[in-house]
This record gives C-alpha cells, structure tokens and sequence, in this order.
C-alpha cells in the first residue's frame, strides 16, 4: 500500500490538528522517561474521541501499519518510544473523565486522564484513586494500566491490577472489546480474565479506550513514623520485623544516604543526613488505629536498632516527608548529568544481600548508585549515576544496570516491579523465562493481534534475540545464570 | 515425579486425541465445566504439600492438590491468611481447586479476588509443558499476566501444579454486628458504611437482617461498632464460615429442583426482587453478589435485571444445562477465548470452558 494512500485515509477519519507528520513536531514524542532511546515515528496521531481511536487503528490494520501506543510519555523502560515505521497512537486529547459514582466508589475515565487528576475530581466524596506512582502528576491511566505501575502505597492498597474494575479496549481489528464488569467479578461466568492479563500488557495487546477505577474511601488520618538506621542492612531487617509483627503499614519505603542527601539538596524534607539509611513508614485509619499502630511500629523500630525516630505531628509535615521521597528521581537528576533506574524485586530476606552486591558492583563500574525503593515489597529502584557525555559511561551504566537485574533473578525476584520491560529489560526477560514461555507470550499475543501491529519488539524477546544475547554474553565471558536451562 | 506422569499422559491423549480432566476432592464440581464422558481423571492430590512458606515475605508457595484446610492451618498458626476466603464446598477441597474455581468468599469485596492475591503459577498445558508464570515476589511485570489468567481458568488450560499466594496478616480483633433491616435499606447501609471508612470486612442481608463484620486494629473495631450500632452476634467466626460454606439454612437443598441462582451486579444496585419474595434472596458482597433461590425459568429475567445493573446471573447451584450456568460473550470476545484455548490446549485435552 502507498504511504499516500494511508496518509489520505487517515486524514478522513481525523481532523488535520490531530495529525502530526512534519519531523519538527513529532519531536516531543520521540522518547518517553527513558530518554536513551530515540527515534522519530511514521506519523503521531491524537484522536479526540473513542470512534476515532478506533478507525485510526482499523486503518493501520487495513494497511499493516504498527502501533505504539501512548500516554504521557512518563514510562522508565521505553515502552512508548516511537518506531519509524509505526503509527504512535498518543491518548493526549482524550482526558476526560466520564463518571463519578461516589456511593460506589467507583470512577470512568478516558485513557488520557492523569492519575492524579482522579484523586483530585473525587476528593470532594472523601475518596481517592489508591496507586500513587510518584509520576502521578503526569502519568495517564491508560499508561498505567499498561504497566501495572504501583506507588508507594501498594502493599496496602495494591496495584493498578487490584483497582481497575473494566477497561474499554479498541482490538487491533478496531472491534471494541469490553473486559471487567461494574460488578465486583472480573470476567462473566465461562470467560477467561482477560481484565487481569490486559494489565500491564504494555500496549501490545490493545488500546485502553476507558477505565472504571475502584476508588478507595480516604482514611480520616495518615501519620508517617521516620526513623534512621546506622547500615542499610539494619533498616532492612527493620523492614522484615515490622511485618513479621503482624502489620502491613499504609507505605513503607526506604532510602539510603546517597539518596537522602540528593534529595535534601532538592526539597528539605527534614531528613537525617547523619543516618545511613532511614525508613519511612506510614500508618493509616482511625485516629485510635492510627496511634495503636505508630506505637507498635515505633516499638519495632526501636528494636530493630533505629537511632532516631520521628512521627508527622500533621499533614503539612507528613506530606514533607514524603516530598523528598516522591522527588528523588529528579533530585538524582540534579546531581548527576544523567541516571539509570533500575527496577527490580526480591524477596524482602534478599534485601542486605543484594543492597551489598550493588554496592560492590558500583565500585566495579566506577559509577555512583543511590537506592530508593518500595522496601515493603522488596522492589529496588537502584539509580545508577553517569554522563553520557563520558565517552563509555552510558554503556557502563547499563552493564551495571543488567547485572543488578540479573542478581534479582538469582535470588529468586524479578527484573520489573512496576516499570515494565519495554525495550529496556527485553534482553533480561530471557534470564527470568525459559523459550517455552516466551513463546506462549508470543501465542498470547496473537490471540489479540495477529499480525504483531500492536507495539512490536517490546516486552517480550523474541526466540532469535534470546539466542544472540546468549551468545553474547557467553563471549562477555561471564558464567549465565541458569546454565542448565535449555536455549536456542 | 507426578509431573513427569503428567506430561506422559498429556502428550499421549494429545497425540491420540485422548480426553482428560483434572479433579481434586470434587467439591466444585457442581459449579465446573462438564468433563468429557471419556475423559480420564487426573488426580491433582497426589502433587500436595507446602513448597516454601516463610510468613515475613507474606508469601506461600504451595502444590495444588495440599488440601486447603492444611494450606489454613499453617497459616493461621503463623497469625495469617488467605484473605479472600476461599469457600472450600467439601471437607477435602484442595487449593489447586480454589484456584481454578476461582472463587472467593464474604471478604472478596474489601480485600480482594483470589485472582488479586495469585502472585505466581505454574501449569502442565495441553502439550504437555510445564511452564511457570510470575513468581513469588509481592510485584511484578516482566511479561503478560498469565498467573492470573490461570486463576480461574476451570482446568480448561491444564493442570495447574503450584502457586503462590500473598498472604496478609490476621485482623488482630473482629466482631459482628447484627441490624434488623429491610433490603432497601440494607442495600444503602453496606455502601454509606463503607464509603464512610468503616473497617469493614464483610456484609450480608438475609432473612430481615444485616449482618456486618468488622475486622481490623481493635481500637478501630471498638470504635466503629460503637458508632453502627446493632448487637453483637455470638460465635461469629462460626456464622461466617456457615455462610461462607453455603451452610446456612438459606442455601439449604438447592439442587436442579431448586436452583441456587448467583447474580453479580453493582454494589449499589437497589434490591431488585427477583426472587419472588424477599426471603428469596440474600445480598452478599455489600450488595455486588446476590443470591436467589428461584425457579431458572425466572433465568432470563434475571439475567437483564443483572445487565442493566453492570453484570451477570448464572445457576450456581443446581443448572439443568450449561447455558444455565455460563454467560453468553460477545463475539469478539470469543473469539480472543478461543485462540488463548489454542494456545494452551490446542488438542483439546481438557474440557472447554
Ligand atoms: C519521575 C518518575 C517517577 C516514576 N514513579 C513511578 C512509580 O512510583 N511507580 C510506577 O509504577 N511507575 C513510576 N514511573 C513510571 C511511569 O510513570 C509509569 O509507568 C506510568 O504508568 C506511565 O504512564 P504514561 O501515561 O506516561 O505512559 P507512557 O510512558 O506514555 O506509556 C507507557 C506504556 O503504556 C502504553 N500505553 C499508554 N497508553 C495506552 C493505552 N491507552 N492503551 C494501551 N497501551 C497504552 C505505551 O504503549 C507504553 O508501552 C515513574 C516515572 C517517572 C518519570
């Protein structure tokens, strides 16, 4: 088919300000939060409504043009970076949202709307939208139901999976498919979950038209116990005994010096540069739950060898706290030319074990590393500190950064938490799966998508690509992590 | 070993276009896919026993055929548990049966699905490999989320062999109390109470009352039956698994004479007298599951009533036919069922869904 022709039909079914062609005007899009990875798409695309996401893509599909679908562009693994020959579908214009229903606590979205915004709308009803990332003042609904992104209330609150109650879904063929239900059953009786597996599928298996989020009535008081630690290894311990005490806290999160003094130099947030590494553990409820548990958590801490600890006395000072934690990816940024997040999870009992390997692999690569992270559910956000600029130093940085990947597997993790494999992790997907399920991904994938229009090459290797890594990192000389299983 | 077995016997009805189903006690049976007539039993519970449970990670690795009464023993004697509340329908019913029922019990709408809690899985499918999905870490996204696809899946995919539960801790106290209520009004209350923040772990109205469990820190429990009100019910925790088990007098006899009808709908939806009589129905899940003890001509009805409030009716107890028991899809829908089918079982082992 003529690149004109598909040109010409795309601009009957949307207005022209809808479309951008001319390179300077696709440059916004040419990257999302992993800026490494660039490049220009085919075309950006910005339909204004449902029926016009849905021809856009039935033409894409009439004339085999790929997709890459995308929100605000926040995604850390380049899930959203433009492929020349693709489409980039962007959900920028359709941010409204559609329904409130404050006696069910639930609310209906476009795609386009900013995670954030729906706390905001639904504020008024004294409830919230629970999956805080820390991008949520940019980040889409559409962006993170295709990652299944957390935040740092998701021990308690769970992620964008235990939110979402239906999504609207334009198939590659531009059939709507409608997943979930405004009941609590996430499939209707003799269907298989295809909610579940819709998330954090990366927008490889179609495109969220509309989400009905599950919103969570606000506790009347949220307080946040900090406490510092002498060695990260102590804090955590502290993490593990404050959960084997029986409590899951609202968040519990840490960050060790490097990052506290980053963030520090950013927002003064009040934190102990003295200490090692601190803890922030938050606590949520009744004003009588909430002082139970601050003085059971307290008690914990203490034992566990904390060497200061301090509870918000109110909100201006809890949300203090909590700045520092929410901005330090981009205190990181000011204090180094450029940084690489990592994203790994592990077993919580891990925790000193790798925290010390990264440590030992920071000076084997020459480069500073600052951990910030979801503690209470074991995922790491190493951010390892280069120039791009140093000639080597980007390529040194993502040595290091699949190394740590690696380890997670090792002990027993995963190499994303919450960021998604994108383009970023495709090697490493082939450390944590065998052939036999990547190849079932690949069947999954066309059971949606038949023609691999929708997001190709993202999140899930290919056999081919495994087996060049393979090769690759035998000559790298290093031993790979599961030797014994089979590859191509 | 039994896996190798397993796969033996996959391979070999594949190969011979064989017929298998999978089956633990059985105590789901009346609510799964028909097996075919020829179709030769794979007997999940010799694949039992608990894999890795270490209470500080708040994760269980289990083998599905552990019977799930063993699967709450450990946990409760660690002070946790299974928060979904897997109804068990039989003395011996296994976990690998609760998963792929996929079903959960009276706390579902405050803490989750089962399918919320599935942290990883692993299963024997109709070609016979065995793969693993997910792990047993609390987050992860590394590929499609084919664990909870599973979850649910009625041995339609294969045997699922292990999983991985996140486990929470036990609320440290709980009480119930009791409303006399009309369903109107007991439909209102579930919802304001609990969009009021009240800690709330389960609801039910049946037979004129409301019954409202509280769970959670115990000052907050103390405080929030203060502030509802009612009586307190006495040996609440045995009430609770009676109703969680379809013990209660309400459930009684249901059979293909006198079906159990299952309508899931909004939370909100207002009581809807489908039954015939109030004493007909009982509300469950703060109002999103109710239960009908009514005649499957009055099905079709029902089943608009349940649309036209955001989701489904289905016979659960006692369907003459499969039509009684599943829901028709859309056909797009179908069509991406049938080729995640293929995918799994492309032989046609293992029963339809
Ligand atoms: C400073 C910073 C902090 C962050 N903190 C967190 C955090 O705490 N937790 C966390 O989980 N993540 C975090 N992230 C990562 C990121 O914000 C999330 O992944 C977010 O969900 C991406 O949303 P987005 O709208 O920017 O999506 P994009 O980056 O635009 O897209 C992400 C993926 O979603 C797909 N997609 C987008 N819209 C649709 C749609 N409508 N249908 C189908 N597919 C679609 C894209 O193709 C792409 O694969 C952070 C990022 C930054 C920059």
């Amino acid at each position: 088919m003529q690149a004109a022709n598909f040109f010409e039909a795309l601009s009957n079914v949307l207005p022209p300000d809808c479309i951008k062609t001319a390179a300077e005007d696709m440059r916004p899009y040419e990257c999302d939060g992993l800026s490494m990875y660039r490049a220009l798409p085919k075309c950006v695309a910005l339909p204004e409504n449902e029926a016009q996401l849905a021809a856009v893509v039935k033409l894409c599909h009439a004339h085999r043009i790929p997709i890459v679908a995308r929100g605000a562009g926040t995604g850390l693994s380049g899930g959203a970076m433009p492929d020349p020959n693709a489409l980039l579908l962007s959900t920028a214009k359709m941010m409204r949202i559609l329904d409130v229903d404050p006696l069910a606590c639930t609310a209906r979205v476009q795609p386009g709307v900013r995670n954030l915004a729906i706390s905001e709308a639904v504020a008024v009803h004294g409830l919230y939208y629970a999956p805080d990332p820390s991008s949520q003042i940019a980040c889409t609904i559409g962006g993170n139901v295709a990652e299944n992104s957390g935040g740092v209330h998701c021990l308690k609150y769970g992620l964008t999976v235990h939110n979402v109650r239906k999504l609207r879904v334009v198939l590659m063929t531009g059939e709507i498919i409608e997943v979930g239900s405004d009941s609590l059953d996430s499939v209707a009786p003799g269907g298989y979950d295809v909610l579940a597996l819709m998330i954090g599928s990366e927008g490889l298996l179609g495109i969220v038209t509309e989400v009905t989020v599950k919103l969570t009535p606000k506790p009347q008081l949220a307080q946040v116990a900090m406490a510092s630690f002498a060695s990260v290894e102590a804090a955590g311990a502290a993490v593990g005994a404050i959960i084997a005490a029986g409590i899951i806290p609202g968040g519990l999160e840490m960050m060790d010096r490097i990052a506290t003094e980053a963030v520090e130099g950013f927002v003064h947030a009040g934190y102990d540069l003295t200490a090692e590494a601190i803890l922030l553990c938050e606590s949520d409820g009744t004003p009588e739950e909430v002082a139970d548990e601050i003085a059971r958590v307290s008690d914990v801490l203490r034992q566990a060898g904390a060497t200061d600890i301090k509870v918000s006395q109110n909100e201006a000072e809890r949300l203090r706290y909590w700045s520092g934690r929410k901005n330090a990816f981009p205190a990181t940024g000011r204090i180094s030319p450029d940084y690489y997040c990592m994203d790994g999870t592990i077993p919580r009992k891990e925790l000193p074990r790798v925290l010390n390997e990264i440590a030992r692999l920071s000076g084997k690569y020459g480069l500073r590393c600052a951990n910030v992270f979801h503690a209470g559910d074991g995922n790491l956000h190493p951010l390892i500190m280069f120039d791009a600029n140093v000639p080597g130093e980007l390529e040194r940085a993502e040595e290091f950064g699949a190394e740590v990947l690696e380890l997670c597997v090792e002990v027993g993790g995963t190499i994303t938490g919450e960021h998604g494999v994108g383009i970023e992790k495709i090697n490493q997907m082939c450390v944590q799966f065998s052939p036999k399920e990547l190849t079932r991904m690949h069947e999954i994938k066309h059971a949606f998508d038949e023609h691999t229009l929708l997001n190709p090459g993202k999140a899930v290797p290919t056999l081919h690509r495994c087996a060049e890594f393979g090769k690759m990192r035998v000559t790298r000389g290093k031993p790979m992590p599961f030797a014994e299983l089979e590859r191509f | 070993m039994t896996i190798e077995t397993w796969q033996a016997q996959i391979k070999q009805a594949a190969a011979r276009g064989g017929k298998l189903a999978i089956r633990g006690s059985g105590s789901k049976a009346f609510c799964s896919p028909p097996a075919s007539p020829t179709a030769v039993l794979l007997d999940i519970r010799a694949h039992a026993g608990v894999v890795e449970y270490e209470p500080n990670e708040l994760v269980i690795v289990v083998r599905t055929g552990t019977a799930l009464a063993e699967v709450e023993r450990v946990m409760t004697a660690a002070g946790q548990m299974l928060a979904f509340e897997a109804p068990h329908f039989g003395p011996g019913a296994t976990i690998g049966g609760a998963l792929a029922s996929g079903l959960s019990g009276p706390r579902r709408p405050y803490a989750g699905a089962l399918r919320d809690f599935v942290l990883g899985c692993k299963v024997v499918d109709g070609k016979g490999e065995h793969l693993a999905f997910g792990g047993k870490v609390m987050k992860n996204v590394a590929g499609f989320d084919v664990a909870r696809l599973l979850a649910g899946s009625h041995g339609t995919f294969g045997v699922l062999t292990e999983v991985a539960f996140k486990c929470l801790p036990l609320p440290q106290s709980q009480q119930t109390r009791v409303f006399e209520l009309g369903a109107e009004d007991a439909v209102v209350a579930m919802n304001r109470w609990y969009a009021a923040a009240n800690p709330i772990t389960a609801s039910v109205w049946v037979g004129g009352r409301l019954y409202v469990r509280l769970a959670g820190a115990e000052p907050a429990v103390r405080l929030a039956a203060t502030n509802l009100g009612g009586e307190a019910l006495a040996d609440d925790a045995r009430w609770w698994r009676d109703w969680r088990e379809q013990g209660h007098p309400f459930f009684a006899a249901s059979d293909a004479s006198s079906p159990l009808i299952r309508v899931s709908c909004k939370a909100t939806a207002a009581f809807g007298d489908l039954g015939n009589g109030a004493e007909k129905q009982a509300i469950d899940w703060g109002g999103a599951q109710r239960w009908l003890r009514a005649s499957s001509v009055a099905l079709p009805a029902i089943r608009e009533w349940a649309r036209a409030n955001g989701g489904f009716a289905q016979v659960f107890r006692g369907a003459a036919h499969e039509g009684e028991r599943v829901s028709p899809l859309p056909a797009a829908l179908v069509g991406v069922q049938q080729k995640l089918k293929q995918s799994f079982d492309p032989y046609g082992v293992f029963p339809n869904l």
